[in-house]
């Protein structure tokens, strides 16, 4: 008997041929990629509604006049100090996580548990930093559907847009991270109670790392469309 | 078949860990914060100074935007070192946000002229 197996008969193993995923991720893996794709077309959609009204408009407030205070150090005069520490924390919080991400592929608990609780830290003082912008710029009097008397623009509809996004947009990204701090929360608990070390792999510190990474990309474009153009 | 399976799925996983080193995660931050530096240098020096002007501005800005995009999506979520399916798949569909980008700005220049 010949030991020639026909073209036909060869089992195939390339990724398409069935039997596994063929993206070689993790099916829960596979399904944060997804869904982060689906944030970003929801984020992606309020910020071009903020350009094309942007662009329609005679008049729009200018974000270094806004935004020129650190909120309990000094009321004016600092354009982009305070969102810079903002984006600072933000951008150190994701490198924390990538890090926590890199100690459980050497499955060493304790350095995932402390990077986690440093990615927590993070973004904690990021929603108290937003927390204390949103009051010092409701004390000046933006708002939902108001903005400051003192506005000088022609434009009043362009100025009250711009107060309406500003909350909508960085308050639906507050929410993002405000949900991304309570899921590590509940992470680094399972890490500490041993769950993955007994499952034998930290791949769930990688998804979340998925999501509170995303969190920082949509921050990393609301600061560039908010505070800078 | 089984056997072999394993064997490739765990060689898979060890190539996906060499993407990131801790050398590596700090030398990506590093530029992230380079990136952001240049940002306010323009923020701050260049365009109140009028060295250049808010056009060319918003364009570094936006190019600067999208670098830093790159290396939190490439590095830090890791995708660079995906399957190429998982990667195209993911980066293509982001062409739908290109489109609705330009039909929304042009709408938005549209009313600027005809509408104020």
């Amino acid at each position: 008997m010949s030991t020639a197996v026909s073209k036909l008969d060869e089992i195939r193993t390339d990724a398409w041929s069935g039997g596994k995923s063929p993206f070689a991720v993790e099916y829960g893996k596979l399904m944060m990629w997804f869904f982060l794709l689906s944030d970003a077309f929801t984020f992606s959609a309020f910020l071009i509604y903020y350009g094309a009204l942007r662009f329609s408009k005679l008049t729009w407030p200018d974000p270094d006049v806004v935004f020129q205070s650190i909120p309990g150090l000094a009321d004016h005069g600092y354009p982009l100090v305070f969102v810079g520490i903002m984006t600072f924390i933000l951008i150190m919080s994701s490198v924390t996580m990538v890090l926590a991400v890199e100690a459980g592929h050497r499955n060493s608990k304790k350095e995932v548990v402390w990077w986690m609780i440093a990615t927590i830290i993070g973004g904690a003082m990021f929603l108290g930093c937003q927390a204390l912008e949103w009051s010092h710029l409701h004390h000046e009097g933006y708002w939902w559907g108001s903005f400051p008397a003192s506005y000088t623009g022609v434009d009043m509809v362009g100025a009250l847009q711009f107060s309406n996004l500003f909350f909508t947009i960085t308050g639906f990204h507050g929410f993002h991270v405000f949900t991304g701090v309570i899921v590590n929360i509940i992470i680094t608990l399972m890490v500490v109670s041993g769950v993955f070390q007994r499952r034998g792999s930290y791949l769930m510190v990688e998804k979340v790392g998925l999501y509170w990474h995303f969190v920082d990309l949509v921050w990393v474009f609301v600061f560039t469309f908010f505070y800078l153009v | 078949m089984s056997a072999e399976h394993t064997h490739d799925e765990h060689g898979t996983a060890h190539a996906e860990h060499e993407g990131m080193t801790k050398k590596k995660i700090w030398q990506v931050f590093f530029y992230m914060l380079g990136i952001t530096a240049i940002e306010f240098f323009i923020a701050l020096y260049l365009l109140p100074k009028g060295i250049i002007g808010h056009g060319i501005g918003n364009f570094i800005y936006v190019i600067l935007t999208l670098v830093k995009a790159f290396y939190i999506v490439a590095y830090f979520m890791h995708l660079k070192f995906e399957k190429f399916a998982l990667k195209t798949g993911i980066m293509v569909s982001l062409v739908f946000i290109i489109y609705f980008i330009i039909l929304m700005l042009t709408e938005g220049s549209y009313q600027y002229l005809h509408m104020n």
